[in-house]
Formats: structure tokens, sequence, C-alpha cells
């Protein structure tokens, strides 16, 4: 997709006015839409539709053995798949840089102690832990795509059952782990650390969030800023543009504070959610 | 003051639909017979397997005398002779320009089938050619008309008429070609304040209306230093997203009904319009209306 030139312009007079195209300010947000529990076969899946962005976020998990240099921890692992059905582009390995771009920014945001605490997931300390895959698909793309990235695989995480091990006997190499065979008897994970990702787009002297797939287009360059629990987690800068230090401070500022938001706005709904609830899925 | 950001749960979505205690035609299923007889003809969307026939695409049955056709709701423009379209141009080539008008196949707007600036009757030298960028180049948006269709369904257009031509700041929606309807006019300066393209190809562009004919819409002018002005702006945002709550219910979308939503949405803010609960409202409003208009 391109735009003209005349398109820009009305988008960029739009956001020096605060009166975007669809008629939000600079800080606003689209509506959006999660489902969680909606792949049956994963520990923890969630999917999230921001107007024409869609994300499907499915967590497994498998017994593995913990790094030799972090015996006490667990592991966790992304993986980002673009789907061609998204955009024509992702054809063949079109997605693939973007793919590792999102995966590896994920794995940077997640890295720290205080963001995701990995010892919970250590079954045997230096022998046996559990390692969560979280797979990403993408499919379809109407701009902010780490955004929504972020909170679907937040809660999916929030989603996520970890089977509790009953008893672990060590005979000699042979490691023997008894897991519950009762299927409520979980654990869950403490995801309120989770960072949540916001990128701020800068579009003329201006910075918004939330960029539609036209605003991407007219900006020079983007900030991607993961905020856990009031902390930086990361920050990541896309596009070819360059930022002025003043410029930078006050997009960290906004994007700390539109995290916030975004954190109070994720978790009042996954607190709502209930067992009970008929899934929808994609056919409705 | 930022609005609240609203994070929904899916089996809390809110039911689109407004044909509530109206009929809903039938709809067909890709490989659902039907008829068992096999005297009609098969038409567009169906195929003819064992003796049966059967839809080939999900949609509403039309039938012509012995001519059974299913339309579906969604699919690419099919297009027709003398149809607007609002198409964005992909290639720059010699002597033709292609442009995406959302169908199967790029279509062509050919140097012979437009109007170039200065003058009604002008030879197209070689210089035009090598000028062809200056006019229109990638990623420009244009109005045009279906001149003629390709025997492998592309189409050929043309904007040999002041209406047609470059667009200038605006914002383009787009919506299933099948919910565009067909009228007399497809171009419209509504009185809120703003003027509108329904292109049939499922293209929508709402712009400032322009007092002076000159510039703007119909040539190869665009302004970009004008700045549009915030009322301008707010109506442009309104009937965009009006435009999409219509989508959204799946609603005809004609002058009328555009008004009828743009009127019934003011006790909403803008940016609210984008919340599922007010689009299906305005929505039901905007059908009530319509349905009123048409029994009285």
């Amino acid at each position: 997709m391109a735009l003209c030139e005349a398109e820009k312009t009305f988008v960029l007079h739009g956001v020096e006015e605060n009166f975007r195209i669809d008629g939000r300010e600079r800080e606003d947000y689209r509506p959006m839409e999660l489902e969680t529990n909606i792949v049956s076969h994963a520990f923890g899946s969630a999917r999230l539709r921001l107007a024409n962005t869609d994300v499907l976020v499915a967590v497994k998990i498998e017994v593995d053995v913990p790094y030799p240099e972090r015996p006490r921890e667990g592991k966790l692992e992304f993986f980002v798949d673009c789907s061609a059905n998204a955009t024509p582009d992702f054809e063949g390995r079109g997605g693939e840089d973007l793919a590792v771009e999102i995966s590896n920014s994920l794995a940077g945001a997640y890295r720290s102690p205080e963001v995701f605490d990995l010892t919970k997931l250590c079954i045997l300390k230096g022998r046996k832990c559990w390692k969560i895959f979280v797979d990403i698909l993408l499919l379809e793309c109407g701009g902010n795509l780490y955004d929504a990235v972020s909170i679907a695989v937040k809660a999916a995480l929030w989603d996520t059952r970890i089977p509790l091990v009953k008893s672990v006997t060590v005979d000699g190499n042979n490691i023997d782990m008894e897991v519950s065979e009762e299927l409520h008897d979980c654990q869950k994970l403490d995801v309120t650390g989770a960072p949540i990702m916001v990128t701020v787009c800068k579009i003329g002297e201006q910075c918004i969030v939330d960029p539609s797939a036209a605003e991407e287009l007219c900006s020079v360059g983007a900030l991607v800023i993961s905020v856990s629990r009031n902390k930086f987690s990361t920050i990541l800068q896309t596009g070819s543009g360059s930022l002025h230090p003043q410029t930078l401070l006050e997009c960290l500022q906004t994007g700390h504070k539109v995290a916030q938001r975004l954190h109070d706005a994720l978790i009042e709904t996954l607190v709502d959610i209930k067992p009970s609830e008929n899934s929808v899925g994609f056919l409705r | 003051m930022p609005q609240k950001i609203h994070i929904r749960l899916a089996a809390h979505r809110v039911n689109a639909s407004v044909a509530v205690n109206r009929r809903v035609p039938k709809i067909f299923t890709p490989g659902q017979v039907i008829t068992e007889q096999n005297e009609f003809m098969r038409g567009h969307g169906t195929y003819e397997e064992e003796g049966f026939l059967k839809s080939s695409v999900a949609g509403v049955k039309e039938q012509v005398n012995n001519l059974i056709s299913i339309r579906p709701l969604k699919s690419r423009y099919n297009g027709e002779v003398g149809d607007v379209v609002v198409g964005r141009i992909t290639e720059v080539q010699q002597k033709r320009w292609k442009v995406d008008t959302n169908s199967r196949l790029d279509s062509v707007l050919l140097l012979s089938s437009v109007n170039l600036p200065g003058g009604e009757l002008r030879r197209r030298s070689a210089e035009d050619e090598h000028m062809m960028r200056q006019y229109l180049q990638e990623g420009d948006l244009i109005s045009a008309e279906v001149q003629s269709v390709f025997s492998d369904g592309s189409l050929s257009l043309h904007t040999r008429s002041l209406k047609y031509g470059k667009l200038s700041q605006g914002v383009l929606i787009k919506v299933f070609p099948s919910l565009i309807k067909r009228s007399k006019t497809h171009f419209h300066n509504l009185y809120v304040g703003a003027s509108i393209i329904l292109g049939n190809n499922g293209f929508i562009w709402i712009y400032p209306t322009v007092t002076n004919s000159e510039d703007g819409v119909g040539g190869f002018v665009q302004n970009l230093e004008e700045v549009v002005s915030r009322p301008e702006r707010e109506t442009i945002a309104r009937l965009r997203n009006c435009i999409l709550a219509l989508t959204q219910s799946k609603m005809m979308l004609f002058d009328t009904s555009i008004l009828y939503a743009f009127e019934e949405s003011q006790k909403y803010s803008v940016p609210e319009l984008l919340v599922p609960e007010a689009m299906v409202d305005v929505a039901i409003l905007t059908q009530d209306r319509l349905s009123m208009a048409e029994n009285s």
C-alpha cells in the first residue's frame, strides 16, 4: 500500500490539530476485542483484534533441561509467524525480517527477572525445568502490531495453566516426575509484570499512539516502548528517522503514561473472564 | 483528555445485525445444492455436479427466468461499463497507468483516455509519454469511469470528463463492492459540508467540498498547502465512522442512508463512534428511518 502526498498531508494536518482521521486524539486507542482460551489443545491462548490488526497467540509447554549458567530458571521462547493472509508481502520468506524483529524485541522485554520470574518454572535445580513456547501468528495487519502482540502475549500467559508436579524422584541419572492427573490442578503464571509495548509514532512535530496503517506510512520513525510495573523494560526504535533527545524524552513520557492505562484496561478485562463462557472463535 | 481504552471480551460482542424481525434472505454456502432440477441455466457463482446445480460462493440467490446465479457478499469488484470507480495508481508504464481498483486484475488507464492539462483536443506526443509520472505517479488516487471490459475481466478506465481525475486531500475507506447501491450519480455534495464519491468498486472517497470547480477533483492539481479546517475535518471523520458503522451491519450505502446515519450519530462524539455499541445503535436508527421513509 502507498499513500499519495495529498492523503499524507491530510493525515499530518489532522495530527497537528489533535483530531486524527477517525476522530481520535493523539493518545487515544481504537477499541479492541480479546478472547482467551481459544485454542483447545494449547496450554494457554489468546486472540486480540485491534481494528484491522488480528493476532493469535498460543502457549505450549515442554519439560526441558535448564541452561547450565542459570540452573534455577526455566525457559521462555517467542516465535512469530507472519501469515501470508495478512498481506501478500508476507508470502514466502517476506515476513521473516519482521517476525525476527518482533520475537527479538519480546525476548528482550521479558529478559529481566523483575518482569517475568523464570525461577517459578524450575522443577529440579539444574536438571529439569519447564520451557514455555509462545507462538504468535499475525493474521491481519492494520497497523500497531507491537502493541497488539504484547497485549495478546500477556493475555495468553495469563490464560496459561502449568500442570502441577506432585513429586520428583531422582534415581541415578533417571528423573521421574509425577504430574497431577486432576485437570484443574494447575498453576497460573504471575503476569502482572509482563511488559506492555506502546508504539509512539512521530508524525510531523507530534507523537501519537496506536497508529493506523495509513498513519504508519506517514511517520518517519517510531519508538516501541515496553513498560513493566512502572519501569521501562526495553526501548526499540523503528523506521529510518532520527529523534531529537528532547523528543525522545517526550515520547518516553507519553509511552509510560499510555502503557499504564493500557495495563489497567487489560487487567480489568482479564479479571472479568468467566471460565464457563462459550468460546466465540473465528466463525462468528 | 484522552478517551478510556476499551478492551472487550469476544463473548460480550454486540450483535451487529439490524435484520431483527425482518425477512432475511436464504444464504447459500459453497457446495450447497440450489436446485435438483436441471432445466435451469447456471449463472455466476454456481456449478453443476451429479446433475445438481450447486453454489460455488456464499451468497444470496438471484433468478432471472431460467438463469440462476448466486451473488456473494464479499467478493472482488466485477466491473461494468459506465461504473464510477476510485482507484490507486500502482505502476506507470509506456502510454498507460496500472490502477488498483479492487478487481481481480489491475485496471489500465490509457494515456489517450485522460484529459491532459491544457486543452480539450490535443495530440498526445512523445513528450507527454515522458511526462506521465508528473501527471499521475504511484500511490496517487483517481476517480474514473469504466470505459470497457477486456475479455480476461480486467478494466479499461477513462477520465475524460472534468468530474474525474486526481483526488486531493481526503480519506479513503474500503468496503465490500456489493454494499454500494447503484444510482444515477455517485458524486454527492452533502449539505453537511463534505463531499463523497461512492466508487462502485467499494472504494469511498470523502473530501472537503470544493467551492470553485477549478481545483481539487477534475484535473491534475493537488493543493498541499491548504489546511482543512477543524469543522470540516470533524464532518469528514464523522462521515467515515458512520459509513464504517453501516458497513459493519452490512447496510447498503447511498446518499440517503449515509445522511441519515450522520444525523442519527449526532448524540455521539466522533471518537465514540468507534465503539461497537454506538456503531450498532447508529445502524439500527438509520435502518428504522429508512424503512419509515419507505413505508410512508
